[in-house]
């Protein structure tokens, strides 16, 4: 007997009603608050009328240009060189400040290379937002496939019939229980210049050779360290899917393997690895999101310092939205991370397909 | 030369034993089919042969040499499961070279083999699709396929054909059988289905909580059981079982009778029963010819009857109350509470000291 649920749509409207509605309160409709905020010059607390300014948020945001300076040169034509024998150049702001220039007004120098004689300088107009672009892309390039990989060594390791075995995976899975803040504070004082239980190691481990080094203070070294604590917390994670993938396989699949005479790293490239296809498609999407969304780790440990060095997407829209209250500004961070994240997992989508 | 010989064969997964002491022979070129209940150990049994599950104590020959230690590969053994255990990502041609690219065989004797074992099986024009695109039979030949690209001594079968429904399971069947014609290899053969383990079978193991019940030809198991067991297992409609006493023994015939059945004296066959004793008397349903009540041997009202065509089953309510199966090949009325009489060949019957 067909029952009145099965007839109408309206009780299935009814019962999807409050996951669609707190997914349209609190993702949809935020979006597209922040789609028209970022066109506009909205402040956070502001006397002053909102007016509507287009793509100009957009082009003050990522504006961006490679001036070429020559040497400055003597008489002869000869490149005037400092007393290191570097070459001298003109300031940046030459340029930038220049009526000649009107389109590289207020722009500000990002990084420069050699060529030849000349140097190349890339300005940008928000210098901030791009090296926070530069960090978080970087994090997602370094933490997701390693973070995927470790994940998955685990997992294989894991998923064997050992007596105990649980209690490795209860330790494994320890840090993603633990939150992030908590976690970020705690790798605070790991990292610790003076004392902290980094330095502590590798003093031990080197009879004292190691020179203590301040590794959240440090540009070289700080935005590692987040890396490396973020692949730790997370790690744990994503080595229940990829468990839970495992699983999935039949475990005939490598009997079968096995009487053909396939050795274990055939056993992995021909069952264990196509069998995982679609843990590993989850997987990289779930890391590649996460990292973008990098934040909690930026606030707790550095604040995006030392020099803007571990600057992310994330903690800019928030730094600028809320304590600068510039919410114009943020938004339009969040839309531009918006359009890359969607960029990469259509990618993502489209490189693991179906074939 | 391919013989292989099971010697007091023994498994325990911890306290609880699974396998105990099977000692089999199996000549070369020969088809045996482990028949039993579920959970007797014929899978196990099967898979220790394979090489997948360790051996407690006994030892597995193949060809002479003592396999207990050696890895699957090593065997010369080939083994379909009931579930194909294809790979989902590969083509057909992928699955059917497995081993052989496992192995890095160069491209043409891959080439060669592939085609040879699409020939036998009929599934050329298969080679390209993916598992997805094929059905329960079609998967199962590949899974068959990949075994003769091995070219095994020894084929191991576990229940290959119950994922199949009945009519594909009957040619498969015949496949099979003809497979075994063409290939000349032992095969082990694993199965719940009398009728595969009937028709297929050079020889029948029967298998009942780890331990064999008998060995032998299809028609010797069918028409002289070594046990009640055996004689209750195999056959369908299964053979009628009952209670008897033993009024006197005289040389290899006993006379025996109860409540219902008229005296009749059957062959001992050298089995410990004894005057005024106890013993079970089994006659199959097919051997059971209905007559008028007084010329029967056995006496009844019929409770039942059901019409297949070809053959008619008659259950009958026994004057103590207990029932018999008699099979009828042909069609015929016997109205529900009419009373009854069975007759049957003495020679035809089997007298177990054992009771059910
Ligand atoms: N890993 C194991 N640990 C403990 N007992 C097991 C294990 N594997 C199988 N058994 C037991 O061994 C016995 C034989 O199992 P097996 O799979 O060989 O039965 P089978 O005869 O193939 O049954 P079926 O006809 O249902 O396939 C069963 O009673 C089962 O419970
Ligand atoms: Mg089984």
């Amino acid at each position: 007997m067909a029952s009145k649920l099965t007839q109408s749509n309206g009780a299935g409207w009814a019962f999807a009603l409050p996951g669609f509605g707190l997914i349209a309160i609190f993702i949809v409709l935020p979006f597209f608050f922040a789609f028209a905020l970022s066109l506009t010059n909205q402040r956070l607390i502001s006397p002053n009328p909102t007016e509507f300014v287009g793509f100009e948020n957009y082009r003050d945001l990522m504006g961006l240009a490679v001036i070429t300076l020559e040497p400055e040169r003597d008489a002869d034509g000869n490149a005037i060189r400092d007393e290191d024998g570097e070459i001298a150049y003109p300031r940046v702001r030459t340029i930038t400040r220049s009526d000649d220039f009107p389109e590289y007004r207020g722009m500000r120098e990002w990084f420069r290379w050699q060529s030849g004689e000349n140097a190349r300088v890339v300005i940008a107009a928000d210098v901030v937002f791009m090296k926070a672009l530069r960090n978080t892309l970087l994090f997602v390039l370094v933490v997701a496939p390693v973070q995927a990989t470790i994940a998955l060594g685990l997992a294989l390791l894991i998923n064997q019939k050992i007596r105990g075995i649980n209690i490795f995976r209860t330790i494994y899975f320890m840090p993603v229980v633990v939150s992030i803040v908590v976690v970020s504070l705690l790798w605070r004082f790991i990292y610790d210049g003076s004392d902290g239980l980094l330095n502590n190691i590798l003093a031990g481990l080197t009879f004292g050779l190691f020179e203590p080094r301040d590794w959240l203070g440090e540009t070289s070294t700080a935005l590692g360290a987040i890396m490396a604590m973020s692949v730790w917390q997370g790690v744990g994670f994503h080595m229940v899917i990829w468990l839970s993938g495992l699983q999935t396989i039949s475990p005939t699949l490598y009997e079968a393997a096995e009487i053909e005479g396939a050795n274990k790293r055939q056993i992995f490239r021909y069952v264990t690895w196509p069998g995982l296809r679609n843990t590993a498609v989850l997987v990289l999407i779930v890391i590649t999101m996460q990292a973008f969304a990098l934040f909690a780790q930026v606030d707790v440990m550095t604040q995006g310092g030392p020099l803007d060095s571990t600057q992310s997407l994330v903690f800019q829209t928030v730094d600028r939205g809320y304590r600068k209250q510039d919410i114009s500004g943020g938004s339009v961070i969040s839309v531009v991370l918006f359009l890359i994240v969607l960029c990469i997992s259509l990618l993502q989508r489209w490189l693991t397909r179906d074939r | 030369m391919a013989d292989l010989k099971l010697r007091n064969v023994c498994k325990s997964y911890g306290p609880v034993d699974v396998i105990k002491d099977v000692s089999i022979d199996i000549a070369d070129g020969e088809f045996v089919v482990f028949v039993g209940p579920s959970g007797c150990g014929k899978s196990t049994l099967l898979r220790m042969i394979a090489g997948l599950e360790d051996i407690t104590s006994g030892t597995i020959e193949i060809g002479g040499r003592v396999m207990n230690d050696l890895p699957p590969k090593d065997r010369g053994i080939a083994m379909v499961f009931q579930t194909y255990a294809i790979f989902p990502h590969m083509t057909v041609r992928e699955n059917v070279a497995f081993g052989l690219t496992i192995n890095k065989a160069d491209k043409a004797t891959k080439e060669a083999k592939v085609a040879e074992a699409a020939r036998i099986l009929q599934m050329e024009h298969l080679l390209d699709r993916r598992p997805s695109q094929l059905s329960g039979g079609q998967r199962q030949r590949v899974a068959i396929g990949r075994a003769i690209v091995r070219d095994p001594s020894v084929f191991l079968f576990d229940e290959p054909l119950s994922n199949l429904d009945a009519a594909l399971r009957m040619d498969m069947r015949m496949e099979i059988g003809k497979l075994h014609a063409d290939l000349a290899a032992s095969m082990i053969y694993v199965t719940h289905d009398q009728v595969e383990a009937m028709t297929l079978a050079d020889k029948i193991v029967v298998l009942r909580a780890g331990e064999v019940m008998q060995v032998g030809s299809p028609m010797e198991l069918y028409h002289n059981p070594a046990n009640l067991f055996v004689a209750g297992f195999l056959g369908a409609p299964s053979m009628n079982l009952m209670p008897v006493e033993v009024k006197e023994v005289a040389g290899t015939e006993a006379t025996v009778a109860n409540a219902s059945l008229d005296a009749i004296s059957v062959a001992t066959k050298e089995r410990p029963i004894r005057t005024g004793g106890t013993a079970t008397l089994g006659v199959r349903p097919q051997y059971l010819t209905p007559t008028a009540p007084e010329e029967g041997m056995l006496h009844g009202t019929v409770a039942l009857t059901e019409r297949l065509g070809s053959e008619t089953v008659v259950d009958v309510a026994l004057r103590d109350g207990s029932k018999v199966i008699a099979a009828i090949g042909e069609d015929r009325v016997l109205a529900p509470g009419t009373e009854i009489g069975l007759r049957f060949d003495p020679a035809q019957a089997h007298l177990f000291d054992e009771h059910p």
